[in-house]
């Protein structure tokens, strides 16, 4: 099973997707310039500030020859995960539903947040131990994740809220607490908590590598080992 | 031809910018205002205006949480 970690200029969470990944199997990097995913099973879009976030967050980074492929790849059911600007980007797209505003608080905010797991069956969750929640760092200035009220609707009808925010800890405004949602095919996936800065105790929780593995069975489930 | 588009937050949609600057007004002696909104100026030359709709909604603006306006300004002026 082979991770490819999309690199963009302003990129700066790529390195750590990348171990993170590796701790779960194989990973390479993408260019944001190719045409070609290099045969990779699932794909990630990292965190940081791709094309220097001009205009709007992720809304320069969607037209890189890359992302083309990374469409089509999704297309055709391949996984897909974003993270932080990496959901921004995929939201941007069209590949995911709804928008990332400026937080409540108009501050950067850096710190841990506990999710609930909203639905553990999932392609990106059914790693997760059942009822306990993730503790996973959020890090961003952009990350109220907003739609329209009818949107939130159909979103929660169609199971495609994956995490929320636990209950009092809404860091950024988010609509409905919501920490990350998938297409409605379930094979995209989008959360603004950086689940690569929590795969070792050290970092002070490995939470974040129930994501990982969770990709991984479903790839492994599909593709033989 | 010279355009502005003017994007700004969709009616609705929390606009903490506009609140605090709302917020910062008073504290400076001006009183009644209300309902401030912060959005985005951008000024283009281009050929074809019949194309600024579709620039608009394909990237100056994210039609899902911002209302775009067009504004031609005249000929392009030479510089």
């Amino acid at each position: 099973m082979k991770f490819g970690i999309v690199r963009f200029p302003g990129s700066c969470d790529d390195v750590d997707a990348l171990i993170a990944a590796e701790r779960v199997g194989e990973a390479t990097m993408l260019w944001h310039a190719d045409r070609d995913l290099h045969g990779v099973d699932a794909v990630i879009v990292p965190g940081g500030f791709s094309y220097g976030d001009y205009l709007r967050v992720g809304a320069i980074a969607r037209f890189a020859p890359v992302m083309e492929e990374v469409a089509e790849f999704a297309r055709e059911g391949g996984l897909v995960l974003g993270i932080c600007n990496g959901f921004q980007v995929l939201c941007e797209a069209g590949l995911l539903p709804g928008a990332l505003l400026p937080n409540v608080s108009l501050r950067f905010i850096c710190r841990q947040v506990e999710l609930d797991v909203v639905r553990g069956e999932t392609s990106f969750t059914r790693a997760c131990e059942p009822s306990r929640p993730l503790s996973i760092p959020i890090k961003h200035t952009t990350g109220r994740y907003y739609a329209s009220e009818p949107d939130l609707d159909a979103l929660e009808t169609a199971g495609q809220v994956l995490l929320r925010y636990a209950p009092g800890q809404n860091p950024n405004g988010s609509t409905r607490d919501i920490a990350g949602v998938c297409n409605r095919a379930g094979n995209v996936f989008g959360l603004m908590p950086h689940p690569e800065h929590a795969v070792d105790p050290l970092m002070g929780s490995a939470d974040g590598l129930s994501i990982f593995e969770s990709m991984r069975a479903q790839v492994g489930d599909r593709i033989p080992a | 031809m010279r355009a502005r588009v003017l994007v700004r937050p969709k009616a609705g949609i929390l606009d903490p910018q506009g609140q605090a600057v709302e917020r910062a007004l008073p504290a400076l002696g001006f009183s009644g205002v209300r309902n401030v909104h912060i959005g985005r100026l951008i000024e283009l030359d281009v050929d074809d205006p019949a194309h600024l709709p579709e620039m608009c909604e394909k990237l100056l603006s994210n039609p899902l949480i911002e209302d775009y306006e067009i504004v031609e300004t005249g000929m392009r002026p030479d510089r």
